[in-house]
């Protein structure tokens, strides 16, 4: 039995990962256990949500365990960009209706925007989404993660799903941010470190000063891209910034989880982020990772803002403060994109996107963009782009002959100013 | 459960049989174009090896070194695999999320060190015990055995036949 004054530090030996899930089986387990777990909430998004009804058809299922704790979100190719598309997004529509389940048209935005901003998530949850990069609310003190269309197909029946509780790598953190240096460019760091598959079956706990001193968007940058270095979860703890973050989008009452003391780690990494520089990830993965100072200069035809990784509103505070007085280049494209709609509308608001669209950027509809490449800018043969998501891998912007690089919002918004890879320390004060 | 059968290597363009990514295991190109899945099996690994398909027995093991089945989560990888006769992949080490496809979709997949399986090498594979016996070479690996629970999924046929039967999971968690 799971008593939940265990949440708390206690002498058990357990991490954050290995509470929440201890939590969802009602017993004790630890690291390499195999259990079943109950599921808080489950997801699924236009490219997966097709398969997920198929599954749940093929599986003779009836109902959905919890409709208003399931959910289906058009934001990969939002609106439709084509016939084939626009079937799949009528026939997650029906099903919404069918099942009385939650559903986010074209234009609510990208998946890992609303599954939190709508209060989906809280400390202590465990979540299972139709995408790999559901890790992204381990921000929230929460175990999320990706899984393929039959698997979260179960989950929405049965409202659980089995597991191999991780290992867990714990990354402190300490030290402060330099100017014109953010979260982005540490989680880069981080993977360009430990490789693309560092991380595999592992989970990944994020702790000390400078992740304390993030505000939640800018520690969701970070979770969204554990999946980048293989991981299940990127998980965080649950502070004062996160009980505010969460004031207003949910009522629900939450026990988070924090690490004991003498918790198991597979492995501990430290890092001072206090003379950290900007990072990009050069073409074609993710970790490329190289110091701004060597890649100054290399021309860029497009400049992408958005995305789950990087489309919040802190990130368009940074962007519009980087363009102030400045225009986009004529040579590059700057496409910008919220991550929701509530995050446009509080960007017109506050006059971010008047400036940036003044500057010359093109404003597209929240959602995914051309992250995925299914539409809203895909790239030409041989052209370089820069963007702010979280993948690079070839053709993943819609051609295969395109070369994607990776950094922050202001490494991003500096590039398009110049048309070339620029450093954003010289754009901020 | 055993399994008995020849076993399948490829290298990537990279020289290595480490990273082989699900674009390898079944193009992207078809994801969207087949609906059959026999039709999607015949071109199983072709852009590794366009013979593949034509080789394979009923029963036969993709054999492979670390991180097997990354990049996307699309199940058409596992189930091009199953339909291709391949009864269990052996690895190094596997993605994680291929690595929940597989057995989900009924694909034993079996992590151990594979630096002295060869290809054509014949195995019979006790899943229950953890032991691969290499007929060939009459030596035998131990690898983990497959826990409980997902062998009574690998019983049942994947997840959707263990759903169908019992009209959500029946194990004990
Ligand atoms: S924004 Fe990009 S990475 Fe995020 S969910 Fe959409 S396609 Fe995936």
């Amino acid at each position: 039995m799971w008593n939940n004054e265990n949440n708390k530090k206690s002498s058990l030996g357990l991490n954050m990962v290995e509470k929440i899930m201890s939590r969802h089986t009602n017993k004790i387990v630890k690291a390499g256990d195999i259990a079943i777990c109950d599921i808080d909430f489950a997801f699924g998004q236009d490219g997966t949500s097709g398969m997920i009804i198929d599954a749940f058809r093929e599986m003779e299922a009836k109902k959905v365990f919890d409709p208003k704790n399931c959910a289906m979100i058009l934001d990969h190719s939002s609106p439709s960009p084509i016939i084939g598309v626009s079937a799949i997004h009528k026939k997650i529509r029906e099903f919404t209706k069918e099942q009385g389940i939650i559903l986010h048209d074209v234009g609510d935005g990208v998946c890992h925007q609303l599954v939190p901003e709508k209060g989906h998530v809280v400390p202590g949850d465990l979540i299972v989404g139709a995408d790999s990069h559901t890790c992204t609310y381990g921000a929230l003190n929460s175990c999320s993660t990706g899984m393929g269309s039959t698997d979260v197909a179960g989950a929405m029946v049965a409202g659980k799903t089995w597991f191999k509780i991780p290992e867990i790598i714990k990354f402190v953190c300490n030290g402060k941010f330099p100017k014109g240096v953010y979260s982005k460019d540490l989680i880069l760091y981080l993977i360009g470190q430990l490789t693309a598959d560092g991380a595999t079956y592992k989970a990944c706990e994020y702790v000390g000063e400078a992740i304390a001193d993030l505000s939640i968007e800018a520690r969701m940058t970070i979770a969204n891209m554990a999946i980048e270095m293989g991981a299940k979860f990127g998980i965080m703890e649950s502070d004062e910034k996160t009980s505010a973050w969460l004031k207003g989008k949910t009522d629900r009452e939450f026990l988070a989880v924090e690490s004991d003391d003498n918790a198991n780690y597979s492995q501990i990494i430290e890092t001072d982020v206090t003379n950290l520089g900007p990072k990009i990830a050069m073409p074609h993965t993710v970790d490329n990772v190289c110091p701004i100072e060597d890649v100054l200069g290399k021309k860029m035809d497009q400049a992408v803002l958005g995305t789950c990784t990087n489309g919040r509103i802190e990130d368009f505070k940074v962007a519009a403060e980087v363009i102030k007085g400045h225009k986009v280049h004529p040579d590059v494209r700057f496409i910008i994109v919220p991550a929701s709609r509530s995050i446009l509308l509080q960007a017109m608001e506050l006059g971010y996107i008047q400036t940036l669209v003044e500057a010359g950027a093109a404003l597209v509809t929240p959602g995914c963009g051309p992250c995925v490449g299914t539409h809203n800018g895909v790239p030409s043969n041989g052209e370089n782009v820069i963007s702010t998501a979280n993948r690079n891998f070839k053709g993943r912007m819609g051609n295969g002959s395109a070369f994607i690089h990776l950094g922050s919002p202001a490494t991003v918004v500096a590039s398009a100013i110049e048309s070339k890879i620029a450093d954003p320390r010289n754009y901020v004060n | 459960m055993i399994l008995k059968g020849k076993t399948h290597r490829f290298k990537t363009p990279a020289g290595t049989d480490h990273d082989i990514n699900t674009d390898y295991i079944i193009s992207g190109r078809y994801k969207f174009q087949c609906e059959d899945n026999n039709e999607l099996a015949t071109h199983v690994m072709e852009d590794l090896d366009p013979n593949f398909y034509a080789n394979i027995e009923k029963g036969d093991f993709i054999v492979a070194g670390k991180n097997f089945g990354c990049g996307s989560s699309r199940e058409q990888a596992p189930i091009a695999i199953i339909y291709a006769g391949i009864s269990a992949v052996i690895a190094k080490s596997f993605a994680r999320i291929f690595f929940r496809n597989g057995f989900n979709k009924g694909l034993p997949l079996i992590e151990c060190d594979t630096d002295r399986i060869d290809p054509a090498d014949k195995l019979e594979i006790d899943l229950e015990r953890g032991v691969i016996n290499n007929l060939t070479k009459k030596e035998e690996i131990k690898f983990s055995a497959i826990p409980p629970l997902m062998l009574t999924l690998l019983n049942d046929g994947g997840m959707i036949e263990h759903f169908k039967k019992n009209k959500g999971f029946n194990i004990d968690g």
